[in-house]
């Protein structure tokens, strides 16, 4: 009886966090689309989550770009294929693995300390001072990160898409003797507009999927995961795992489905 | 006005609040006292609006906070000022950031008239010359004092202050307890001060209200308190110190003469 009665408790309370989930991305697209947006707050969340994280996606996109020439000539050599490495390395990138590793890299980087720094606010009365002022603490704290993350991912997964196409250049052709125009031409005749596009379309989804979940942790901080230092340290490793297991979920749905190609 | 009517409120099955009723009329400080743990912070947000109760109502200026809701809401909120106990400035913002940012936000002010007003609040509050440190480089007394000019710059007409002197130390404290009384002198706002700091915090405030087991258990002047006879009002006042009933009770005649020596004076 104690077991029912626990995982009808358990039940509840994961409705009610996900409804709450749901009225506080409702509210932030509400407040996005109204003025005053605080633009200073914008540009330095797009300086934060974007230009700060070009290092960390310049490394990444160049070792996935130089392990799939690798894997991919080794492949595609046993079929004698290897003239098709340039589309499978840029359709590889460009549909699936540079928003998908661009979106995972952003959640570790920035998600984390979007969560922490919030989480921190949120537990030492910040938030509350920012209520009491007469401000709205979304103007002021999510809806500007919320922004950036929409501008920032594709970008930053246009960058990771380039690099790693030269990344794997440079291993096949450079290093393992592919020919450069037939690295390039193949790949510019079976790469098509769409799939510039279902990337780029991934890429929002997964910076709204970021800022939402990132966001809601450090905003309900303490709400959920106990309070002091212990509870934004919770919520933070929580933002993390829930938005990279989101990322990949969603990604699976969106390929699958073809909602929005 | 502030008017709490029966106020009800727990937290997972704990009752903190058991039916409140407290009055402070306009232009008038309470000091709210009571044990650790008796529901005086919690209080205190319910008259900010930051807590919804379970049951009753708390009215500033005939308005419900609990039903209060976006536009209805944050004008109250623009007539409020609220010291945190933890002073909770925005850390990432130096104190000048701190204090200037609701001006900024909120007012139409130039650059130069709110550098003007937040200097004048600095220095009210003894903290020029701090106003480029950040709030982790400063003392827990330098804070609380930075806290109150950012809540003051508003020129509140409802404050609303959450242990203002705990941990402080004594000279510190009353620092801060003279500043809120020449602040309150100045801006005649109508203020909750939830204190433990018996039976100086007497000096300030017009009523004194103490809470205990979720209700209020006594409310009336310092005068009437110091010279109450009930016992756990007695031993909360002289510190479980029976032996100094005599001293409140002289403490009490005291600033009955001081009271009446100021009543003269603005006469």
């Amino acid at each position: 009886m104690d077991f029912v009665r626990k995982l009808g408790e358990s039940g509840i309370r994961s409705l009610l966090t996900l409804g709450r989930m749901g009225i506080f991305l409702a509210k932030t697209f509400a407040f996005s689309v109204t003025p005053p947006v605080k633009l200073s707050l914008f540009i330095k969340q797009i300086q934060f989550i974007g230009f700060q994280s070009i290092s960390v996606i310049f490394l990444t996109g160049a070792f996935t770009g130089m392990v799939l020439g690798y894997q991919g000539f080794n492949t595609l050599s046993r079929f004698g294929s290897d003239a098709f490495l340039g589309p499978m390395v840029g359709l590889s990138l460009i549909k699936e693995m540079g928003p998908v590793i661009s979106a995972l890299m952003v959640t570790g980087r920035a998600g984390s300390s979007i969560t922490a720094e919030i989480g921190i606010m949120r537990i030492s009365e910040q938030i509350d001072a920012l209520e009491l002022m007469g401000l709205n603490p979304y103007r002021y704290l999510i809806v500007p990160r919320f922004l950036a993350a929409l501008v920032c991912l594709p970008l930053l997964t246009a960058i990771f898409d380039v690099v790693g196409i030269f990344g794997g250049y440079l291993i096949g052709v450079k290093l393992l003797g592919l020919s450069s125009g037939v690295y390039f031409g193949e790949m510019v005749s079976y790469v098509e507009m769409k799939d510039i596009l279902e990337g780029l379309i991934k890429s929002l989804n997964f910076g709204v999927i970021i800022a939402w979940v990132c966001c809601f942790k450090g905003y309900y901080a303490g709400f959920y995961t106990g309070f002091g230092a212990e509870g934004v340290s919770k919520a933070t490793t929580q933002a993390v795992v829930l938005s990279s297991v989101l990322i990949l979920v969603w990604d699976y749905f969106l390929t699958s489905t073809r909602i929005f190609m | 006005m502030i008017k709490v009517q029966d106020l009800y409120k727990s937290f997972d099955g704990a009752e903190v609040l058991q039916g409140v009723n407290l009055e402070v009329g306009t232009g008038r400080i309470l000091a709210l006292i009571g044990r650790s743990g008796y529901g005086k912070s919690v209080l205190l947000k319910h008259v900010a609006g930051l807590m919804k109760p379970d049951r009753g109502r708390v009215l500033v200026d005939g308005h419900d906070m609990g039903r209060l809701r976006g536009g209805e809401l944050l004008s109250i909120r623009n007539r409020l000022g609220f010291l945190f106990q933890s002073g909770a400035l925005f850390d990432s913002m130096s104190i000048f950031d701190n204090v200037a940012f609701p001006l900024r936000e909120k007012t139409k002010l130039r650059a130069k008239e709110i550098r003007d007003r937040v200097m004048v609040e600095l220095e009210q509050v003894g903290l020029l010359g701090a106003e480029e440190k950040f709030p982790s480089q400063l003392s827990g007394g330098m804070v609380k004092r930075a806290s109150l000019a950012r809540a003051l710059a508003g020129d509140p007409e409802i404050m609303l202050f959450d242990e203002p002197t705990t941990g402080l130390d004594p000279l510190t404290g009353q620092t801060i307890l003279d500043l809120i009384d020449s602040c309150h002198e100045r801006l005649k706002f109508t203020g909750i001060i939830v204190t433990h700091e018996v039976p100086k915090i007497f000096q300030v405030v017009d009523a004194v209200a103490m809470i205990d087991e979720g209700r209020i258990l006594f409310q009336g002047t310092p005068e009437e308190i110091l010279k109450s006879e009930n016992g756990t009002v007695k031993s909360f006042v002289t510190g479980g110190m029976e032996w100094l009933t005599k001293d409140a009770e002289c403490y009490a005649d005291s600033m009955d003469k001081i009271r009446r020596r100021k009543d003269i004076h603005e006469l």
